[in-house]
């Protein structure tokens, strides 16, 4: 397997920020709308800086960072149409950016407040899945309820280099052929599942797993936010059309740690870290913009005091989250009451109760 | 619908469910043109077509995922299982998914899974095809678990599962899917009583037998064997082991003094424990004796020529109360 993706890569923007041509994908954005990706993706990586540097602080338990996937996530993200329906892993705060999601919604599980954090059917965007791999089954069947209800939306499906060794996974694509399901595959190869290379996942190119299973899978540069756009727009349409999921790789790299309780020095070499630094998702369009005068540094600036305004609303929010009174243990086991919830829910309160004025 | 066996009138609550509700689906494997291997779902893929009975991939974690799914689309999914001893590969998307999914997006997305299953021994299967994994599921909040013992509360309750907001394990125990009795097919199943709560089916005052599914009809043989000798059992279907209807077994052993716990499953950690422990901390005053269990070993579930020996009987039930009665 190459590290550069090998000449199978699609790709429309090369790190150096040179727009390039493929003879099957393109896209076709205004100045306005590559300034939005521009937008999105510096954004988004301040979201992920600022929860890291809570997570530091004490204020979140854990976080799962983002950086370096800004691109395969805003690129896939962005392709989505409204009525589409996003299922991600607990990692693709990108991707809630683009569903309109905000973001101090995604602190919540992090922080130990909620295990959710946002309706999902609000913005067509599922809750966090964190068991590895769970979540590719439940895309699919949502794509089948589609195909029940005549409805004109297509699925995605977010998952890691690590999840295509799961058995839900392949089942999910079974499933997915055999109905001709509206699904998309996304799966963000980021070359490290926590400690293990890409080499204990596969032999081979994770996309061409999935000709085994009767669809087309395409590798896209995951840090070329335009090429993603392109390659999720045409297989979500074809997912529209009626011709079945398609898996789509993007190439990419997790440049920090898998969660802030992980040590990547211990299994990786700073060399490669380095390398893939050059292949930066946001200087190669921010190159691209500016080298084709569609932003100025007015713009520049202008995002990057959103950016700050951001991270004050992050902070400051995700400190005033405080957590449910304790009854919320009990609120929503079930739909329909169940008396031994209700039971133990009174057990629970008078025995709180019990403490006042003896203490 | 007069006189029939429990596989046909669940195959007959299934039915009425389709009709009922058009965001009702079938899925599992072989339940389409075959009708599944016990013919629970005969005729229905015929009748309602291949989007709403389907024949599903040969993966069990696949088909309760894909549920979750369908659920999550506002579907109302009926899950099979061809066996209780292939179930445990969709234990992970039973455990962690549809379990937790009401809790964790607080109320936004209930799901109203039924999975049926055929359980338990006593038909000289195979390994793997006679299990009883009830205490596995009873032991997970979110989910509800039930069983019925005879063709009438099958066909009810097969339809209040599905009509249930909750998952729910539907339990058949599939040795008494011949088992006839009359059934009312107008019954009006919006007024029939909660399949969550047990039943008294045998008024007795020596001792209480609480006991589902299966052993419902053993345990009846086995009053009536008792009562020969003048002694009256008070039996009692639980019919749901999650919720556990404890208040009805404990107003009978207040009378009674005694109780004896019957399943299949292996006694050790199973429903009996939960229940012995529920009784002597609400009866303790009422008992005449400690509440004794029968049921399978600490052992795997035994070669089908040896089955006879694992599973309680008549005998052995009647061994347990006789002890109970000791006291």
């Amino acid at each position: 397997m190459t590290a550069d993706g090998g000449p199978e890569l699609v790709q429309l923007l090369t790190p150096e920020g040179e727009r390039v041509h493929h003879p099957e994908y393109d896209v076709d954005l205004s100045e306005e709308q590559l300034r939005g990706l521009y937008r999105d993706l510096v954004l988004v990586r301040r979201v992920d800086a600022e929860a890291t540097a809570l997570q530091r602080q004490g204020e979140l338990g854990l976080w799962a960072p983002l950086l370096g996937q800004e691109a395969a996530q805003v690129g896939s993200g962005r392709a989505l149409l409204p009525q589409d329906f996003a299922f991600p892993t607990y990692r693709e705060h990108g991707v809630a950016w683009t569903r309109s999601v905000d973001p101090l919604q995604l602190l919540g599980l992090f922080r130990g407040v909620t295990n959710g954090g946002w309706d999902p059917h609000e913005h067509n965007f599922n809750l966090y899945t964190i068991v590895i791999g769970d979540q590719c089954l439940h895309a699919v069947g949502y794509a089948m309820g589609v195909q029940r209800d005549g409805g004109d939306g297509a699925v995605i499906c977010y998952f890691g280099d690590g999840a295509t060794s799961q058995g839900d996974v392949n089942e999910a694509f079974v499933f997915s052929a055999v109905y001709n399901a509206p699904v998309v595959f996304f799966c963000q190869n980021n070359q490290w599942a926590i400690s293990e290379p890409l080499e204990r996942q596969s032999r081979i190119p994770l996309y061409q797993r999935a000709q085994g299973f009767g669809f087309p899978g395409v590798r896209v540069d995951g840090n070329d936010v335009l090429a993603v756009l392109a390659v999720t727009s045409a297989a979500l349409d074809a997912a529209r059309d009626g011709q079945g999921p398609t898996l789509v790789e993007a190439f990419t790299y997790r440049m920090g740690a898998h969660t802030t309780s992980d040590d990547p020095t211990r299994y990786r070499v700073a060399a490669d870290v380095e390398a893939w630094k050059l292949k930066d998702p946001i200087e190669r369009l921010k190159v691209y913009l500016a080298r084709s005068g569609w932003a100025d540094s007015a713009f520049f600036a202008g995002v990057e005091a959103e950016s700050e305004a951001l991270a004050v609303r992050l902070r400051e929010g995700c400190r005033a989250m405080d957590p449910p009174p304790a009854t919320f243990i009990f609120d929503h086991v079930y739909a329909e009451p169940h008396p031994l919830v209700s039971a133990e829910r009174e057990a629970f309160v008078a025995y709180h109760a019990s403490f006042e004025g003896g203490h | 619908m007069s006189v029939t066996t429990m596989a046909k009138a669940i195959n007959a609550g299934l039915r009425k469910a389709l009709e009922d509700d058009a965001k009702v689906v079938l899925m599992g494997e072989d339940i389409g043109k075959l009708g599944g291997v016990f013919r629970v779902t005969d005729g229905l893929q015929k009748d309602f077509g291949e989007s709403r009975v389907i024949d599903s991939p040969l993966a069990e974690s696949g088909i309760i995922g894909t549920c979750v799914g369908m659920a999550m689309r506002g579907l109302r999914p009926v899950a099979e299982i061809q066996f209780d001893g292939f179930v445990y590969p969709a234990f992970d998307q039973i455990v962690s998914q549809v379990a937790k999914y009401h809790a964790r997006s607080e109320g936004r997305l209930p799901m109203p899974i039924t999975i049926r299953i055929p359980f338990g021994g006593g038909i000289g299967a195979v390994e793997h095809h006679s299990e009883s994994p009830e205490a596995y599921f009873a032991h997970t909040a979110g989910l509800r678990v039930i069983s019925p013992s005879n063709p009438l509360d099958a066909y009810v309750m097969v339809q209040q599962a599905i009509r249930c907001d909750d998952p729910v394990i539907f339990l058949e125990p599939k040795r008494r899917y011949w088992d006839k009795a009359d059934v009312d097919g107008s019954i009006d199943v919006a007024a029939a009583p909660s399949p969550f709560e047990a039943r008294v089916v045998r008024s007795g005052d020596a001792c209480t037998v609480a006991c589902y599914g299966p052993m419902v009809r053993t345990c009846l043989e086995a009053a009536t064997a008792a009562a020969h000798d003048g002694t009256e059992l008070e039996v009692i279907d639980l019919r749901s082991i999650s919720p556990l209807d404890v208040a009805t077994v404990a107003a009978s052993v207040r009378r009674t003094g005694r109780l004896v716990v019957v399943h299949e499953a292996s006694v050790f950690l199973g429903i009996g424990a939960e229940l012995a422990a529920r009784i002597a901390e609400e009866c303790f005053y009422s008992l005449e004796a400690p509440v004794l269990r029968v049921g399978g070993y600490h052992a795997p579930y035994p070669p089908s020529r040896l089955e006879d020996d694992y599973l309680p009987d008549l005998d052995r039930v009647l061994d347990a109360v006789d002890r109970a009665l000791a006291f």
